[in-house]
């Protein structure tokens, strides 16, 4: 059971997908300049990795290894990962369409989120069983979120203050992502 | 050497048509009505239908807003429809185009109407009462305050009031009345 926790702490802050292994920063850049579209996009997201997580164990353990086709791992995982996200898609029209409509394109582009194949794959080389994967996928979506969650709010600020022209828009957001990813490194070492 | 290849792509394929029928199932499980946005949209407008805001109509308007139109066109409506307009649109709240005017009612001078009956042709909801050469009145009940009669009148004897506001023509439509904290974003 401690294994449990210590796994998804260490995958929530000490080794954040998105600021310590640099995956996923495509919708951290793109959908982190107000908080609501931030929010509901890790919402998304998180459901997406876990649901990938499950559904990606279980293709690589009963299809794939007893078949001998572990090379199709990258093609069988895209497909399950597509389908989750068309999946989470229409469950969002329907439940909340104006949450579908703030996040607009970005919601497909789930689908090509590194995060995401990175985790899957991540999943099978590390041997995890199906319960350390699930607590692995929820984990990434909870670092995902808090990542992009503070950014969001650090981004909203930035765009009320006193930015110098060169920096301003892009390339304070880096620089504030830069910064951030440093601060977490503070976490190293946090679990042994 | 070919039986492998064919089990990986028998394999695939299994797999794709697995995934393919959830996705079916689900698409007409989770199906949505072709955009209930408009009917929304136009649930949240005050149906004046006075075409201050440049569109035929309360409906034509929520069509344009759900097609991407500025949301800050409807004067009778006023600041708590721009702002119910803005939270279910997703966008910004945005200043009125225009000053917002209190709810008014038109009143016809009795002593310059002529009976010419342009006016009622002009008004959308028939608040005017009136036949050819006979005196014109406005059913002040009925009055959206939309103005449309004021133009073409021949003699300008219509005149838009102010309206008291009583219990009687209260409008008791909370929907339109924001229950958020005005100065949450």
């Amino acid at each position: 059971m401690s294994d449990y926790i210590l796994l998804f702490f260490s995958t929530v802050l000490v080794n954040n997908f998105v600021l310590v292994k640099f995956l996923g920063l495509c919708p951290f850049m793109g959908v982190s300049n107000k908080v609501e579209t931030a929010v509901g996009m890790s919402f998304a997201t998180t459901f997406v990795l876990t649901l990938t997580a499950a559904l990606s164990y279980i293709v690589n353990t009963y299809l794939l290894l007893p078949l001998d086709l572990l090379y199709l791992k990258i093609l069988s995982f895209i497909l399950v990962i597509a389908v989750v996200v068309q999946f989470t898609e229409m469950v969002m029209h329907k439940t909340s369409p104006t949450l579908y409509r703030l996040l607009g394109i970005f919601l497909p582009l789930i689908t090509t989120n590194c995060a995401i194949l990175g985790l899957a794959l991540l999943n099978v080389s590390e041997h995890h069983n199906f319960i350390e994967s699930i607590i692995y996928g929820f984990g990434a979506g909870i670092g995902f979120s808090l990542a992009l969650v503070l950014f969001s709010s650090i981004r909203e600020r930035l765009a009320s203050a006193d930015i110098p022209l060169p920096f301003k828009g892009a390339s304070i957001a880096m620089i504030t992502a830069g910064l951030m990813s440093l601060a977490f490194m503070g976490f190293t070492g946090l679990i042994k | 050497m070919i039986i492998s290849i064919a089990i990986a792509i028998f394999t695939l394929g299994i797999l794709g048509a697995i995934f393919g029928s959830i996705l079916g199932y689900s698409a007409l499980r989770f199906k949505v009505k072709a955009d209930p946005i408009v009917e929304e949209l136009d649930a949240i407008l005050p149906q004046t239908q006075c075409g201050q805001c440049g569109y035929p109509g309360c409906k034509p308007y929520a069509q344009a807003i759900a097609n991407g139109e500025d949301i800050n066109k409807c004067p009778p409506g006023g600041e708590a429809v721009m702002r119910q307009l803005a939270e279910r649109m997703g966008v910004e709240p945005k200043n009125l185009d225009g000053p917002e005017k209190p709810k008014l009612v038109a009143f016809i001078r009795e002593d310059l109407c002529i009976g010419c009956t342009k006016c009622i042709q002009a008004c959308p909801v028939d608040a005017i009462l009136g036949a050819t050469r006979q005196m014109h009145t406005v059913i002040s009940d009925e009055c959206t305050g939309c103005e449309l009669c004021v133009a073409p009148c021949p003699t300008d004897c219509i005149d838009m009031v102010p309206i008291a506001l009583t219990t009687q023509n209260w409008q008791w439509d909370l929907n339109l009345i924001p229950t958020k904290n005005s100065t949450e974003r």
